[in-house]
Formats: C-alpha cells, structure tokens, sequence
C-alpha cells in the first residue's frame, strides 16, 4: 500500500514536471488529468474464472485502472479471507465467496460494502431469485453479486453402458432414472455386466452431493436452527448411497485426488455426477476421451452444486471502482461468455434463456445441448436454507462416505462418527 | 592557579569521566549485547505465548467482534474431547515410530563416517541432502510413492508377492508413511551432530580398550556412547519437540484438503493439525479454543522431554 502512494507521489511529480515542459513548447497535455486517477484493483479469486480478456476489455474502457488478479486453491482462498476479513487487512478489492462460505460472511454484512449503493437492488430481477437471496445479510445488504451457477446433470461414458448392455441416448436414460433410487437400480444393471475393473459411478460423496443439492430443508430449517441429526432426508441419503457403495458399484475414488484424476483418464466410473464447471474439469484431465462422453439429465428435479459470488469488502480503499468491475464481470454479456469460455453456467434467468446459452452443443461430450440441460436443470431447481457451516457438513459427510469406502468404519458408525463431528463444528 | 596545575585537574577530571564511563560500559554493555536477542525474544516469543495463554481462557473466535472470559472451561471441554486424545495419540505414535529409528540410524551413520572411507567429505556432506531439501517437496514426492495404486512402495511389495497396501487409509499404516519422512528428512542431520561429539573423543581411549581385548562393537558401546552423551541427550530433546509438533509432513500428505482432519477417519491427526482444524481449518475460526489445544501441547512436549531427559541421563556417563 505505501509502495504504491510513493509511487503515486512520483508518478504526480513526473506529471507535474511533464505539464510544465510542455506548457513551456506551448502544447496542451491532455492526458495529465487522466493520470492522477491511477487505480490498481486486486481481485482474489479460487481457480481459474476465465477473466482474462474481460478484464483487458474493461481497462481498455476505464484509462487509469489497472486490474490484478491472485489465484489460490479453493481452501486456501477461503481460509485466507476468514483471516483478512477478521483482522481487517490484507483483503483484495473483489474477493469472490464460494456459495459453501457465502452465509458466514452475509451474518457479518458490516464487513462488506452493501452493494445496494451502487444499484445492485435493480440487477435483482435479473437473476435466480435464491442465487441473489443467498449473499442478502442483515437487513437486506447484498455482500455479493453472483457468477455463476452449478446445476447439475449426470455425465456418463457412452461406450462403457454399450459394452454393459445399457441404452446410451440421453433421453432414454433421463426416462430410465427418474429418481436417485432408479438411478441405483440402472447401477445395479450395469455392474451386472460391467466390463472388468469399471463401476457406475466414482465415488460415494459425489453422489450425495447431489442428491443433498436438490433437498430442502437441507442442515439448517427455516428459522435458521440446524437440522443435521433431526432431518430424516439426509439419513435416507446417506442410506441410498450406501447402498449403491454396497452393491460394489462405487469405485471408492477421493474426488479430486490424483487417483480419481487417473480414474477419468482410464474410464474406472462409467458415470459422474456433473454440475457445469465439471465439463472443464473432464476436458482438461482426461482430452483423449473426447466424444466417449454424453450427458444426460439428472434423477430428481433440478440440481445444483456449487456457484460463486463477487463481493467487495469494506477495507478496500476504491470501494466504487470495485463495485463497478464487480457489476461489469457479472453483467449479462460477460456471463454469457464465460459460459462459452469455461462452461460456467450464468447465474441469471434470461441469460439462461437466451439463445446463445439455449443452443449451445459441447462438441466433447458427443454434441450434447449441455448450454439447455443445464441452464433447464437451474431453472427448476427449488432454493434451499444454506447457513454458515454448510460446507463444513458437506466435507464431514463426505468423509463419512469415504470411511465405508476405505473400509475405515461400517455404515452404522460412520453416520454416528459425522453426526458427532457435525455437532463439534456448530 | 597555575597553568600547569589547571590541565592536571582537567586530565585527571576528563580521566575519572573515562573511568565511569568504562565502568558503565562495563556493566550496561553485556545487557545491550543480549538486548536486542531479548526484545525480539519478547515480541516474538514471549508474547504470543502470554497472549496464547490468555486466549485459551476466552471464547475468543475469529469471525466474532466480541469475546468473554471463559475461565478453565476450553480447558474442561479439551479433557473430554476424545478427537484431542486421538490426535494425541497419532501424534506419539508417529512420534516413537519416526524418532526411535532416526536417532538409531543416525547413530550407525555416524559410526561408519567416523572410520577411514575412500571419499569420506562426499559421504559426509550427502547424508545432510535431505535436510536441504524443502518439507514440501519431500511431503509431495513420499506421498506419490505411498499411493495406493501407483506408487512405488506399493509396486515394489507387488515384485515380493505382497498386496498393495492403502497406506493413506490405515491407521498404523500412514504412521509409518509419515514417519519414513520424517525419518528420511533428520537422520543425516542427527548424524552429523554424533559425528562432530565422536570426533571430540580421543583416540587413546580406543587404543587402550583394544590393548585390553575390546572388540569394535564393545568400543562403541562402552565407549563411543557413553562419551557422546551429551549430544545424544541434546538430541533426543529437540527431535522430541519437533516430532510433536509436526504438522507439514501429515498435512500434505492428505489427499484433499478439508480442514486438516487427518484422513478421513483422522487416522493421522496430530495435535498441531488438530490445533489448525479449530483455528482456520474449517469455519469454526475457534481461536480460544485453539489456544487451549497449543498450551496442552506446549506441557505435553515439557512433560515428556523432561521424561526423556531422566531417562536419556541413565546411560553410563563417561566419568563413571
């Protein structure tokens, strides 16, 4: 910070020193104005969001803004703006907030600049009403605005169902698994005739994720209580994925280890539970199995996983400029061409009905409309109560999955284990 | 007065000036020697040790503006959590299984480097390698080589007819893992402290043992040993402080970070990764509570390096 006011201050001479020189040739420096406005946004981001060109469009349009951006793990990120947050230094200009960590920060809205100020509450009709209400805190603040949604579908390696004897056209296979539980019988058929070393699908969390992304209430009732040991939907969850583990149809891989990374690139799981960001995900471990993929849509109505937000926090000093790179990056044109960019599936209604997201085909997973599975599977899905330790009980559940995998614990005292886990967090 | 007496009065005044000066240099000197290590020492030792202590009797939490006295209740709450008992668990497993055979192999290593090797400087400065190397890259490449279905290990028990082992999974079976890095990370530092006390022994204690009949393994044991006592207990002191604290080599070797759990099952959860769990692992940002787990750790590491050290001391001192 004080590097960049002392170079500032050099800067300011230079310029000063620039006018007088050419007032004296008897020219007029016209750009010396521009010049003193000089701002350098920081944007702290997990992953890659695929700005780079969005953010040359805009520096391009605002002279005198310069936009840095800093990546970091998805844990990392987060961990990192808990601190900066709580200390009140260190934070970026635009934090984007994952939806997992987004009601931490809306029970502490003081922190963020209510983004209402700079005409957030007119961009409200343009998204999905639960992706705007999940960043409103206290008071109706808006903490953040959103990029994109998850949703969710299943994708699934063609050539493995041929060789097990399944159809392979996505539409009959969504008439095939109307629900989680038919979902698991096409499992059981599959791993009847599985070809050698291959199961349905890849790992027991994934599948929850899933079915957990279309329950409501989820951990937390209406009041905002946690429900985690009362709410019988999650057992039954849990009680449906065990026992597709237990039919031998998981192939027990840790999502996003190197070992399921391999599991992609050798086809181990015939079947993956796919929100959108996951197409990029298949695409850049696994190239070579270009067109042996297809998707169809979920069991159960709708889905999502995942999805981000962008917010500024209170310490920045160029609240508004952020505000507005903010409301730049989630405007509906550079939504819409990120979905092209990296399959990040916009956030906001019309933009999911537009042609361009509609019509869209993914040439790797066999020219499936993955721009209207998806965008149609957002569209449908039911909100859901999300509160401050959601992605801490996703994390715990998972481990109680991988617990039966392993072979760590059997079923019964796995669940006993999250649900004491679950209570040391809250 | 005279001139001449005038100046005598002027020495011998600027001379008492000197004296009381060199007096103070003398006294205050020393002090301002080892000020500046005690000020440093204060801000970055003694404080945060203070305020950790204080903090573990607060219910002090990160993303929470406001804190309350809690008095001993972190404290309370620590003795029936029995994930802390588990992470103290691990962490002495982990603790005996990686320093037992480093200090022991180190000992060998030391041995073998004090007799008359043919490039005896290369083997000397190749055992400090892997102190050299970064935790880190020791932690990722050990964690390749223990994986389940690719690694190395696993491919090598392969070639003798053993079936893979899941050495995440296991309890006993990531502790070792650890510990093979841990152990890997600190023999060769351990035996170069053992080679410099072994060159310090003369050598006609050797001659007169090997006058007298004392085979080479009965000189080291009732030589070489006893005269490196010192450096042994020295030792076993600072691997007992690092080894329950250790934190980088278990945390990196999770699959996916969620929290520093230790595994799913948190089969290999030490106390300093349980101490990362409460503060910024997951969104309990418990920092009181964290605090509380640090001084448990801090008068666990002085409980058992005072009991090593009682032990340690019963090897036969070369004054015996």
């Amino acid at each position: 910070m004080k590097w960049i006011q002392t170079g500032r201050r050099w800067k300011a001479l230079a310029v000063v020193g620039g006018v007088t020189a050419a007032v004296a040739v008897g020219l007029v420096a016209t750009t010396a104005s521009a010049r003193s406005h000089d701002v350098t946004l920081n944007v702290s981001l997990f992953g890659d969001f695929g700005y780079h060109e969005l953010y040359k469009q805009y520096e391009a349009a605002h002279p005198g803004v310069t936009i840095k951006e800093a990546i970091q793990s998805y844990a990392d990120h987060h961990t990192q703006l808990a601190q900066h947050i709580a200390t009140g230094a260190g934070a970026a200009d635009v934090e984007a907030i994952e939806v997992g960590f987004i009601p931490i920060y809306t029970a502490q809205s003081q922190n963020f600049v209510d983004l209402r100020q700079y005409g957030a509450s007119t961009l409200k009709n343009l998204y999905l009403p639960w992706k705007f209400q999940q960043a409103v805190g206290k008071g109706g603040t808006v903490v953040g605005l959103g990029t994109d949604v998850g949703s969710l579908a299943i994708c699934y390696r063609k050539d493995l169902f041929a060789k097990a004897g399944l159809p392979t056209s996505r539409a009959k296979l969504a008439k095939l698994w109307p629900s989680w539980q038919a979902y698991l019988n096409v499992a059981k058929r599959y791993q009847a005739k599985a070809p050698k070393g291959t199961y349905f699908f890849d790992s027991g969390s994934n599948l929850y994720n899933a079915m957990a992304g279309q329950l409501n209430p989820l951990y937390y009732d209406a009041k905002g209580n946690v429900i985690v040991a009362t709410n019988p939907k999650i057992k039954a969850a849990y009680n449906l994925v065990i026992s597709g583990v237990q039919a031998g149809a998981d192939a027990g891989l840790n999502p996003f280890t190197p070992e399921w990374n391999t599991g992609y690139k050798k086809g181990v799981f015939a079947t993956v539970t796919c929100p959108a960001w996951m197409m990029g995900y298949i695409q850049g471990q696994a190239p070579k199995t270009k067109g042996k993929w297809d998707i169809a849509a979920t069991p159960g109505t709708g889905g999502n996983w995942g999805g981000s937000f962008l917010a500024v926090p209170k310490q920045s000093s160029h609240q508004a400029e952020a505000a507005d790179l903010v409301k730049f990056l989630t405007s509906p044109a550079s939504l819409a061409y990120i979905f092209k960019q990296t399959g990040n599936l916009p956030s906001q209604t019309a933009v999911l009905k537009s042609a361009p997201v509609q019509n869209f085909k993914n040439p790797f997973f066999s020219n499936a409309p993955v721009g209207q599975i998806f965008a149609n599977s957002a569209l449908r899905l039911k909100p859901q109560i999300i509160g401050p330790h959601q992605g801490d009980y996703q994390n715990l559940i998972n481990n109680a999955f991988q617990r039966v995998e392993k072979h760590q614990s059997g079923p019964v005292k796995s669940w006993a284990q999250f649900l004491k886990d679950a209570k040391a967090v809250s | 007065m005279s001139e001449a007496v005038e100046q005598a009065v002027r020495v011998r005044r600027a001379g008492a000036t000197r004296r009381r000066l060199h007096r103070l240099d003398a006294v205050v000197s020393p002090y301002l020697y080892v000020g500046s290590f005690f000020v440093v020492f204060c801000a970055f030792g003694l404080f945060p040790l203070g305020y950790t202590a204080w903090m573990s009797l607060t219910d002090r939490n990160l993303l929470n503006p406001t804190t309350h006295f809690v008095g001993l209740d972190n404290y309370t709450a620590l003795i029936h959590d029995s994930y802390f008992w588990n992470a103290v668990e691990n962490t002495l497993g982990i603790w005996v299984l990686s320093t037992v055979p480093q200090l022991v192999l180190a000992l060998v290593f030391a041995h073998f480097l004090n007799t008359r090797l043919r490039a005896r400087t290369f083997f000397r400065m190749s055992v400090l390698l892997p102190q050299v190397t970064s935790v880190v890259a020791v932690a990722l490449i050990f964690t390749q080589l223990f994986s389940r279905d690719y690694g190395l290990f696993n491919w090598m028990l392969g070639g003798i007819g053993i079936s893979p082992v899941d050495w995440e999974a296991g309890r006993f079976s990531s502790w070792v893992a650890i510990s093979t890095m841990v152990t890997w990370r600190w023999t060769g530092y351990n035996a170069l402290l053992y080679l410099a006390a072994m060159q310090a022994i003369p050598d006609d204690l050797y001659e007169s043992a090997a006058i007298d009949g004392a085979r080479k393994w009965k000189q080291f044991w009732y030589i070489t040993v006893p005269m490196i006592r010192p450096t042994i207990i020295f030792t076993v002191i600072i691997s007992t402080i690092g080894g329950l604290q250790l934190f980088t080599e278990p945390y990196l070797f999770e699959p996916i970070k969620q929290g520093a759990l230790g595994g799913s099952a948190r089969q290999y959860q030490t106390v300093a990764m349980y101490l990362y769990e409460k503060s910024f692992g997951t969104t309990q940002f418990k920092f009181g509570y964290a605090a509380a787990i640090a001084w448990s750790l801090f008068l666990i590491i002085v409980l058992i390096s005072l009991v090593n050290f009682l032990l340690v001391r019963r090897i036969r001192s070369a004054e015996a």
